[in-house]
């Protein structure tokens, strides 16, 4: 049976404050060309100026995923024609890049998996074509961003497997703090190496597909030439070595015809930057410069925190929410309180439209500050959830707005007994049921009580004047 | 090594080298060509198998800049060079991909 | 006085004693460039940038403040980039293109306060060695006007033999600056590869290029070397030079200066005359002759046009016809117009150079070429470098020849032999100036001292002695 083997290239930009030769601010979006100078922009007789933040983050990046440092690592120039390409080189690196060697580990349905690393370079980023009818409009302002391509082995054998070493890796990125990793923003992008064989025989033709930039893209565009080639081979037919595209909008896969020299990159050394040296003193400092990961923060959050492993995973996909977690327990919260409440409601509005990217539009003092109102009673669940909704991608103060929304519970006994004996009299048969021993009415009455106070009456109390009626009528 | 070169290496390397020679012009490439590579059989003298490639003639290593932002140029002086443009970008046919 | 006769020296004094303003110095030059003008030495003269550059230079002279090139003249080469004034390359391709900043080397000129009259004619991309590849034209040289200056830099030599500037600046990949001085009897001086910036130079073969100058003394070479080398950030391969301060010496005794038995192999007659002559000079001064040798020397040219053709190539690819310069017409897709322009604006000597360039790097080919080539490098380095150890210079001639006739050469690959003693020195990165040793049938001919690295003074001292025993031994 034909088997897949995939291994992937990873692209993901570093969120240094300037780009990887020249002082221009590395800042996504932007109008055209004006985050540009004569460096970024390719004009004749300038030279590189090399970030030297970029390549402590590429190299951090590579302490963080297991890698070895390359103690001697110089850049070579890749060249091509393209007009996102104003020099018509790529400065990257060829046969010394940063890292070498590491693995990525995770699971999948239940059963571990490594996938091994190649190597991990630093290199720039091209610019944008923005098509327009006939024409391209050609924008500078990312050429020059500094990008780590991150090359595995050709380890795994699914879509699956490859999404969820994508996960793994995302993650891992953003704990070491080099990247922001917004897919959306592109700036983690994926290439596919993909072949088909039978088992146990020597690796097919492989096709490459470039620059997917969402999980879900990966995915389909996997199943997508995974069919194709099994159609291809299964009709007699070979695979043609290629570079691809997948239109993610209609599903499908094309050759792309216009790097018909790609395999002819003519890399030699860089004359203009001169290579980079390590000793172990330096990797050492930048080995104790990553931030906790994702690792230590489960074993924290199990035995410190006493959370169930399951939660410990969730909370920990992605460091913002980690961090967020951590940041309002230090803020006087409880974790188990605050893990939940992060889990059923953060995330919830944090991860919308089925994005990859986790987009939190609240900080740790004012979540901590809804979390400790529901904890002292001052707003019932639903209304800590519907204050969240309410400050959420605002600067509002949820105390504020919780008053603005008359979401604050009332606690003042006299007016819920004023509702509770009005609730009792219009529901006599309900009243007698309940006093004859039919407790499942409780509910009811809380309810009823609730929605005649408008939401605000605090549970606690209603419950109180229940259990005095029950006793009262005991007696 | 003795190279000779042809003409389908000639049209080869106009390709990457994104030139274009008509007839004439291709045979007098192809001729010097040959001519560079017969100078270049003095590399053939030497054995320097043990000798490392110059990967750069100078010693410096660790010249880096510090991660500091520094004004980008205007738009405008940027494009003013540029033989077609529009809204503050580049204008190219359109690119198939 | 004519003030166009005076050396870079002799017109600092007079301009600091007031004798002269820098507004008559630099009228006297625009007007002997406009007088001179079918010598074909500048792109672009800029008269009125130039006039108002002198003006301010009186105003602070006026006002007692000085700069090492206060309100002299000086021609630039036109691959150095200047901020608002086209630099063209000579190219069709960078005919109207303007740049948006200042070479670090014109910022350092400024600063000093020097008058930047005109950027000087060259070979297309600095690739040639007699001037004709311009797409201005032929440069005739001032000695004789059949005659080619030399190239790439022959505009820049040949502005300070005509007497134009008293100094200007080249830039040297295989002998650009030494060569175009030979012929034009002015000293040429290549400086270490990193002792002046290239940030802003117009790159031809990164790992070759250098900026010098051009000087009628070795006097004035050291003074402007002084004010155009050192470590520059935006060039990560620049160095800092220490021991800046020193005067030169010209005083040889006790000096032991090298000749490589294969320098002197295929030595026309005129040539091998005044170079022996100059050997003569310098022994006569005290100077002590080693014989050394370099067994490598009969592979530079092809490691040179190797490595330079490879990294013209790349550095060449981003004329393409989008972000700037000119753009052919009549393209359907991006494809031509990429093809159409590099074919209707490069010239063929370019054309040349990139095809050879993506032969010897493109798959297959590689580790034949480019990286045989690279290993050789090392190998060449190493045996000037271990020649010098037991010397302070060697000694050779520039180039085999006097200029030839415009037009006399008709195949290029026999052009480039022209550089067969100058293009080891790239290729080793050391610094080497040709000073100018007498005539041979009338024509100048230079002599080339190289020197370790960082040892500008050193040669330049050297170049003092000949200049002094040319004084009286002008012509054979």
């Amino acid at each position: 049976m034909l088997r897949p083997t995939i291994g992937c290239e990873v692209h993901c930009e570093l969120k240094t404050a300037t780009k990887l030769f020249c002082g221009c601010k590395n800042e996504f979006g932007g109008e055209p060309n004006t985050h540009c100078c004569p460096i970024c922009s390719g004009f004749p007789g300038t030279m590189p100026a090399l970030n030297a933040k970029a390549v402590e983050y590429a190299v951090r990046a590579g302490l963080a995923l297991g890698c070895n440092i390359n103690r001697f690592s110089k850049w070579d120039r890749k060249n091509y024609f393209y007009p996102d390409l104003p020099k018509a080189w790529q400065t990257s690196q060829y046969d010394l890049p940063l890292c070498v060697g590491g693995a990525v580990e995770f699971e999948v349905n239940g059963e571990k998996k490594r996938v091994r690393l190649n190597r991990i370079h630093l290199e720039e980023d091209a610019g944008k074509l923005i098509h327009d009818g006939g024409e391209s409009c050609v924008d500078y302002n990312r050429c020059g961003v500094p990008l780590i391509e991150i090359v595995t082995e050709p380890d795994m054998h699914s879509a699956e497997e490859v999404v969820a070493f994508l996960t793994e890796l995302k993650s891992v990125l953003k704990y070491t703090g080099v990247s922001d990793v917004k897919m959306q923003e592109g700036s983690l992008r994926c290439d596919v190496n993909l072949s088909m064989a039978e088992d146990g025989a020597p690796l097919g033709t492989r096709t490459e597909t470039k620059n997917l930039n969402s999980f879900r893209a990966v995915a389909r565009s996997v199943a997508f030439e995974i069919r194709r080639q099994t159609e291809v081979l299964e009709s007699g037919g070979i695979v043609e070595q290629e570079t691809r595209r997948f239109d993610d909008n209609k599903g499908v896969g094309y050759a792309m015809r216009s790097k018909e020299d790609a395999h002819d990159y003519r890399y030699f050394p860089e004359p203009d930057i001169m290579p980079v040296t390590f000793t172990e003193a330096d990797i050492q400092r930048i080995r104790s410069e990553i931030p906790e990961l994702k690792g230590p923060r489960v074993k924290r959050y199990t035995e410190k925190l006493g959370l169930p492993p399951y939660d410990a995973q969730v909370l920990t996909a992605d460091k913002a929410v980690s961090d967020l977690l951590d940041d309002v327990i230090a803020l006087g919260c409880d974790a188990k309180k605050t893990s939940n409440f992060i889990m059923s409601e953060v995330l919830r509005l944090a991860k919308t439209d089925g994005s990859e990217d986790v987009e939190l539009l609240i900080d740790a003092p004012r979540l901590a500050e809804i979390i400790s109102m529901q904890a002292k009673g001052e707003i019932n669940n639903l209304a800590a959830k519907q204050l969240l909704s309410a400050v959420w991608g605002t600067d509002a103060s949820p105390r504020k707005r919780a008053e603005e929304l008359n979401l604050l519970q009332s606690n003042d006994e006299g007016a819920i007994k004023a509702v509770f004996d009005k609730v009792l009299s219009d529901n006599p048969s309900q009243v007698a049921d309940f006093l004859s021993g039919n407790d499942k009415l409780r509910g009811y009455f809380v309810g009823q009580v609730m929605r005649a106070a408008g939401g605000k009456a605090n549970p606690k109390i209603v419950n109180e004047l229940l259990d005095r009626l029950v006793k009262e009528h005991k007696k | 090594m003795k190279r000779s070169v042809d003409a389908e290496e000639v049209a080869r390397l106009a390709k990457l080298s994104r030139l274009e020679f008509d007839g004439k012009q291709a045979e007098d490439m192809r001729g010097h060509l040959s001519k560079m590579l017969d100078y270049f059989d003095a590399l053939d003298s030497v054995d320097v198998s043990d000798v490392p490639p110059t990967a750069h003639i100078l010693s410096a290593v660790n010249v880096l800049r510090e991660d500091v932002v520094e004004p980008s140029t205007s738009n405008a002086e940027l494009l003013k060079n540029a033989p077609e443009s529009r809204d503050g970008a580049y204008v190219v046919p359109r690119v198939v991909e | 006085m004519d003030v166009t006769d005076l050396s870079l020296g002799e017109l600092k004094a007079a301009l600091d004693s007031g004798k002269v303003s820098a507004v008559e110095a630099t009228q006297a030059a625009l007007n002997k460039i406009e007088r001179n003008k079918n010598l074909n030495n500048y792109v672009t003269v800029c008269g009125t940038e130039a006039l108002a550059a002198a003006f301010l230079a009186d105003e602070k002279r006026a006002k007692g403040e000085n700069g090492a090139l206060l309100g002299v003249p000086i021609a630039v080469k036109d691959n150095i980039s200047t901020e608002g004034i086209r630099t063209t390359c000579a190219s069709k391709f960078l005919k109207d293109y303007v740049p948006p900043y200042d070479a670090t080397v014109v910022k350092k000129l400024k600063d000093a306060g020097a008058v930047i009259v005109g950027k000087t004619n060259m070979d297309e991309f600095a690739m040639g060695s007699t001037d004709e590849t311009s797409a201005f034209g032929a440069v005739h040289s001032a000695v004789d006007a059949e005659r080619v200056p030399g190239g790439s830099s022959g505009g820049s030599a040949n502005t300070v033999a005509a007497g134009e500037v008293p100094c200007a600046l080249g830039s040297d990949t295989g002998g650009s600056i030494r060569q175009p001085a030979s012929y034009c009897g002015v000293v040429g001086l290549k400086p270490t590869y990193s002792a002046v910036s290239r940030y802003g130079l117009i790159a031809f073969a990164s790992s070759l290029d250098q900026i010098g100058t051009f000087t009628r003394t070795c006097d004035d070479a050291y003074a402007l070397y002084r004010v155009i080398c050192g470590k520059d950030k935006a060039d990560a391969t620049s160095s800092d030079i220490k021991n800046i301060t020193q005067e030169l010496n010209g005083d040889v005794r006790g000096k032991t200066i090298g000749i490589a038995d294969e320098f002197t192999k295929n030595l026309d007659g005129g040539v091998g005359k005044r170079f022996n002559a100059a050997v003569d000079a310098l022994k006569a001064q005290g100077a002590k002759i080693k014989s050394v040798s370099i067994k490598s020397f009969d592979t530079a040219l092809a490691v040179y046009y190797v490595i330079s053709s490879a990294e013209a190539a790349s550095n060449l690819s981003r004329y393409d016809g989008v972000k700037y310069g000119a753009r052919a017409e009549g393209y359907k897709d991006i494809a031509e117009l990429y093809t159409k322009s590099r074919t209707e604006f490069f010239g063929d000597e370019v054309k040349r150079r990139i095809m050879i360039g993506n032969y010897v790097l493109s798959s297959g080919y590689y580790d034949a070429y480019y990286l045989k080539a690279s290993r050789i490098r090392t190998l060449i380095a190493r045996e000037y470098n271990a020649a010098l150890c037991g010397c302070d210079a060697l000694i050779c001639p520039t180039a085999p020849t006097v200029a030839p006739k415009i037009g006399a050469q008709t195949d290029p690959a026999l052009t480039y032999l022209s550089d067969i003693y100058t293009v080891p020195v790239n290729i080793t990165g050391l610094p080497a100036v040709s000073v100018p040793f007498g005539t041979s049938d009338g024509l100048p001919v230079g002599v080339q001292i190289i020197g370790k690295a960082f040892d500008e003074a050193g040669i330049l001292g050297i170049g003092k002695a000949l200049e002094i025993a040319a004084g009286g031994n002008g012509n054979a």
